[in-house]
């Protein structure tokens, strides 16, 4: 049986490349698909807690079941904003959506 | 090494690349298809962890709605032809602050001790999650369903427009 370390560190790495990505992209997208990156990583911890530490109650699965729900509902509630930002800014860079910017 | 460990980095390599890939592609099309690669290699992992309702939600969810829905976003908001849109000048900052956060997180797992590791993968099957789900969870449940809800109706509402416009 693998080793619970493995899915962890694999875990850490996924979420630190979200982490890059949300701050480093520009665009509202690439920041979203970075944050379903993070929300990955996430998922495989809390299966991984589930299935290594409390097989019987499993209730890291359940969450795992929850997260990707929301991020469902996430995204398409995101893209409503992004296409709106879009055709109010013609633009879907978040560091040009600066109304609220003094 | 186990064949285990070999089936394990047979999925987390494609992972991780995808995931390297979505964040530096310099086309944004790109960008989105190495997103599917490392969406459908987590599914692999959630297999490798014995999960298999999770891996089929993964690919039908995540393979299937999410990419296309991205997709769709980048078409309508034309990103492609905005080469400015990739990276901002806090770029270094960034991998800065990923960097720190990946050598504390990899260096807490590596160094804890983790209690009551199973010998034997115990396989969860879908009849103990759908009853967990419908009696435990009964009430999460609900809330996510009205959550998705709210969230349908307010996507709807938000890419529809005002009147008149």
């Amino acid at each position: 049986m693998i080793p619970i370390n493995h899915f962890l560190v694999l875990a850490a790495i996924l979420f630190s490349l979200g982490i890059y990505g949300v701050l480093a992209r520009r665009s509202a997208v690439l920041i979203l698909m970075s944050v379903e990156l993070m929300l990955q990583a996430v998922s495989i911890n809390f299966i991984a807690f589930a299935v290594y530490l409390s097989p019987e109650a499993f209730t890291g699965l359940i969450f795992a079941v929850f997260v990707i729900t929301i991020a469902a509902a996430e995204v398409g509630l995101a893209l409503a904003i992004i296409l709106r930002l879009y055709r109010n800014k013609a633009t879907a860079n978040v560091d040009e959506a600066d109304t609220l910017k003094w | 090494m186990s064949y285990e460990e070999v089936i394990f980095y047979v999925v987390a390599v494609p992972t991780v690349v995808g995931a390297i890939g979505v964040v530096t592609a310099r086309n944004v099309v790109h960008s989105a298809l190495f997103l599917i690669l490392s969406l459908l290699a987590v599914a692999g992992v959630f297999i490798l962890l014995a999960a298999e309702f999770l891996a089929i939600v993964q690919v039908l969810i995540y393979g299937g709605a999410v990419t296309i829905l991205v997709l769709f976003a980048m078409m309508l908001t034309r990103v492609r032809d905005m080469p400015a849109a990739m990276d901002g000048p806090q770029r270094p900052f960034a991998a800065l602050a990923a960097g720190i956060f990946m050598g504390v997180s990899i260096l807490s797992v590596v160094s804890t001790e983790w209690p009551g590791e199973s010998e034997e993968i115990h396989v969860i099957s879908m009849e103990e999650i759908g009853s967990a789900l419908f009696t435990t969870w009964a009430v999460p449940f609900e809330v996510a369903s009205l959550v998705l809800m709210v969230a349908l109706i307010g996507a709807i509402i938000l890419a529809r427009g005002e009147e008149g416009e």
